[in-house]
C-alpha cells in the first residue's frame, strides 16, 4: 500500500474518528460530573442521565416557549437543573449518607425513572428538533472531502474548556482543596469550621449542571428526547470503571480516549462500535481492576 | 460512616432455630400459606397473570440470592432472564425441543453468561460492581440486539410450548400453570436449601464480613462466584419459563429497565428475607396489569415507589411483617 492509498484511508475514516471523539467530548463531562458527585457524596449518580436530558429539554423550552436562544440557554439551563439537582440532595440525598452507598444508587435510580417518565408523557418519545445558532456556519471545517460542520468544532472547544476548568477549579482554587480537604476526610475539615453539608450540596448541584450544560450542547446533534439520557449513562459507567472514578484528570482523559477507540472502531468494524467500550471495561478489569487512573 | 449493609435491616432475629429444610417454624408456615396461595389461586385468578407472577418471583428470588445473601447488588440481571426468555424460545421453536429441555437451556445458557461475567465483577465490590454488572448486561441487550437468532425489535415470536414429557400439552393455560407453578416452588425450595446448606452459610458470613471469612481461609471469590452462576442459571430458567408462557421472548427482557425491575420487586418486598421477593413481584406485576393503559406513567410511579422505599421503607413489606412480630421471614 503506497502513502498515498495510506493517506486516503485516513481521509475517509478521519469523520468517524471525530464524531467518535465528540461522543468521549460527552463523556468526559459526564463522567466527570460523575466523578466529582462521587468524590464528595459518595454516591452514584444514577440520575445524570436524566439530568442530562433535562439540559437539553430546558434548552429547547426556552427556545420554544420562551423564545429564549442558544447563548443564553448554553448558561440558564444548567442553572435550572442545577437548582433541581439541589432541591433533590437537600430533600432525599442527604438523608442517605449514613447509609450503604448502594442505597444512593438506588434513589437515583428511582429518581431516573420519575424524570424519563414525567418527560415521556409530557412530551412523547419521539425527538425534537433544536438547530444549532447560524453563527457556528463561520467555524466549518472543509479539507478537501472532508467537512466539520461548525458546530462540532465549537462542542470540542467548549467540552474541552469545561472540562479543563473543572479539573483547574478542584485542583488549584482555594475552594478545591477545601472540596478534595473533605473528600478524604469530612468530619476533621468540618471542625476546621467549614460547612461540609453545605459544600456536600454543591457539589451535587455543581456536578448536575455539569451534566445539564453536556445536555444542552448535546441538543442540536442529537434529537432532544426522554430516552437520551439513559442512552448515554450506560456507556458512561463503563467509562467510569475503566477510568477509576479516584482523579479528576483521569476521568477526562478516560471520556475523550474511548470516544476515540469508538470512533476508530466505527471505521474498522462497525457492528461493534456500541460494545467495545462494554470489552475495553472487561479488559481493564482484568489486568487493572481499579480501574487505569484510581486508587485500589 | 457507612457500614450498615444493605440487608442487615431485614436480618431481625440472628439467632434461627434450623428445622426442616431449614425453615424456621415461622418461615415454614409462612411457606406452607404460600404453597396454598400457588395451589388455589388459578381457581379463582386469570392462570396467565398468576404465571408472569410467579416467573417475575423466581427471577427475584434468584436475585435476591446474589443481594440478599452475598450483599452483592447486581444491576444487569435482565442479560440472564433475557438471555434464558431467547435460547428456550430459539430451542422451543427452531428445533422443536421439548419444553422441560428447552427451559433447562434457558437455565444452562443463564450461567454460562453467569460465569464470565461474576468472574469479571467479583473483582470489584459494592457500587463498583452494580455498575459492571450493568454494563456487561447492557452489552448483551445489543448482542441481542445485532444477533440475527433474536429477531431483533420483532424478537421471536410465536414461541409453542410444546408438550411436557411427551404426555401433557401445555397448550392450555391451566396445565401450563402447573407447570410453572412446580418451577417456582422446585427454584423457590432449592434458593433456601442453599441459603442454609454450609455453602449459605459462608456465604453470608462474606457478607457480613468479607476480611474476616478471607482470614479464616475461606475462599472468598469462589463462593461469590458460585453465588454468581447459581443466581443467573435460576434468572435464565424464570426468563425460559416467561417466554413459553407468554410464546413471546423480546429486546424488552434484556433491557436495563428490566433489571431495575427486579431490582425494585425485591426492594418492595424486602432485601434479604426469604419471601419478600415473591411479595414484592406480585405487587409490582399486578401494579404493572393496572396501570398498563397509562403508558409512561408506570415509569414514574415506578420510580416514587423506589424513591420511597429507599428512604422510608427499606425493610420491604415482608422485612416490617417480620419486624412487627418479631420474626424472620
Amino acid at each position: 500500500m503506497g502513502l498515498e492509498d495510506l493517506l486516503f484511508e485516513l481521509q475517509m475514516a478521519m469523520p468517524q474518528v471525530i464524531l467518535g471523539v465528540i461522543n468521549g467530548a460527552f463523556y468526559a463531562l459526564l463522567s466527570l460530573g460523575l466523578a466529582v458527585i462521587f468524590g464528595m457524596l459518595n454516591v452514584i449518580n444514577f440520575a445524570h442521565g436524566a439530568q442530562f436530558m433535562m439540559g437539553a429539554f430546558v434548552a429547547w423550552m426556552l427556545l420554544a416557549y420562551v423564545g429564549i436562544g442558544y447563548w443564553p440557554a448554553l448558561l440558564l439551563a444548567p442553572l435550572i437543573v442545577g437548582a433541581v439537582g439541589v432541591a433533590m440532595e437537600r430533600l432525599m440525598i442527604s438523608r442517605l449518607y449514613k447509609l450503604d452507598h448502594l442505597y444512593g444508587l438506588l434513589l437515583t435510580f428511582g429518581c431516573a425513572l420519575v424524570i424519563e417518565g414525567l418527560f415521556r408523557n409530557t412530551f412523547g418519545s419521539s425527538g425534537q428538533r433544536y438547530a444549532p445558532p447560524r453563527e457556528f456556519q463561520a467555524l466549518n471545517l472543509e479539507l478537501g472531502d472532508f467537512f466539520l460542520p461548525g458546530y462540532r468544532v465549537w462542542v470540542l472547544i467548549a467540552a474541552s474548556t469545561i472540562c479543563l476548568a473543572t479539573w483547574l477549579v478542584i485542583e488549584r482554587t482555594k475552594v478545591g482543596s477545601y472540596l478534595r480537604a473533605a473528600t478524604e476526610r469530612p468530619q476533621l475539615v468540618q471542625a476546621f469550621g467549614i460547612n461540609v453539608p453545605l459544600m456536600m450540596t454543591l457539589t451535587y448541584g455543581a456536578g448536575v449542571a455539569l451534566a445539564a450544560f453536556a445536555g444542552v450542547l448535546a441538543a442540536p446533534i442529537y434529537s432532544v428526547h426522554p430516552a437520551m439520557g439513559a442512552n448515554f449513562i450506560i456507556t458512561v459507567f463503563a467509562v467510569v470503571v475503566i477510568g477509576g472514578m479516584g482523579s479528576i484528570m483521569g476521568s477526562i482523559v478516560t471520556g475523550f480516549l474511548l470516544g476515540f477507540l469508538q470512533g476508530l472502531t466505527e471505521v474498522v468494524y462497525p457492528p461493534f462500535s456500541q460494545t467495545v467500550v462494554f470489552v475495553i471495561m472487561a479488559v481493564v478489569l482484568l489486568t487493572r481492576p481499579a480501574g487505569l487512573f484510581g486508587r485500589a | 460512616m457507612a457500614e450498615a449493609s444493605v440487608v442487615t435491616g431485614a436480618a431481625a432475629a440472628r439467632h434461627e432455630e434450623q428445622g426442616f429444610w431449614g425453615f424456621t417454624r415461622a418461615q415454614a408456615i409462612a411457606f406452607l400459606a404460600m404453597s396454598a396461595v400457588v395451589v388455589v389461586s388459578p381457581f379463582l385468578l386469570y392462570p396467565v397473570f398468576l404465571m408472569k407472577v410467579l416467573c417475575f418471583a423466581l427471577f427475584a428470588c434468584a436475585f435476591n440470592l446474589l443481594v440478599g445473601y452475598v450483599g452483592l447488588l447486581s444491576f444487569g440481571h435482565a442479560a440472564y432472564f433475557g438471555m434464558g426468555a431467547y435460547i428456550t424460545g430459539y430451542a422451543a421453536k427452531a428445533w422443536g425441543v421439548p419444553p422441560e429441555l428447552a427451559i433447562l437451556m434457558g437455565g444452562a445458557i443463564g450461567a454460562a453468561l453467569g460465569l464470565p461475567f461474576g468472574w469479571l465483577a467479583i473483582r470489584r465490590s459494592g457500587i463498583y460492581f452494580s455498575m459492571i454488572t450493568l454494563a456487561l448486561a447492557q452489552m448483551v441487550f445489543f448482542f441481542c440486539l445485532q444477533a440475527p437468532f433474536t429477531g431483533g425489535e420483532d424478537g421471536i415470536q410465536a414461541i409453542p410450548r410444546g408438550t411436557l414429557l411427551g404426555v401433557f400439552d401445555l397448550t392450555a393455560d391451566f396445565t401450563m400453570y402447573w407447570l410453572v407453578a412446580f418451577i417456582f416452588l422446585a427454584g423457590f425450595l432449592l434458593i433456601h436449601r442453599i441459603v442454609h446448606s454450609p455453602f449459605g452459610q459462608v456465604m453470608k458470613a462474606i457478607r457480613d464480613n468479607e476480611p474476616r471469612a478471607t482470614s479464616l481461609g475461606y475462599r472468598v471469590e469462589q463462593y461469590k462466584l458460585m453465588a454468581f452462576v447459581l443466581s443467573a442459571a435460576l434468572a435464565g430458567i424464570a426468563g425460559g419459563t416467561k417466554a413459553l408462557v407468554f410464546n413471546i421472548a423480546t429486546l424488552t427482557d434484556v433491557r436495563w429497565t428490566m433489571s431495575g425491575e427486579v431490582v425494585l420487586m425485591s426492594l418492595v418486598g424486602g432485601l434479604g428475607t426469604v419471601f419478600g421477593p415473591v411479595v414484592g413481584a406480585a405487587v409490582i406485576v399486578t401494579m404493572q396489569n393496572y396501570l398498563a393503559e397509562f403508558g409512561a406513567w408506570v415509569l414514574v410511579i415506578q420510580g416514587a415507589i423506589f424513591i420511597a422505599c429507599v428512604l422510608a421503607f427499606r425493610r420491604g413489606v415482608v422485612g416490617e411483617i417480620g419486624n412487627a412480630l418479631r420474626v424472620k421471614l
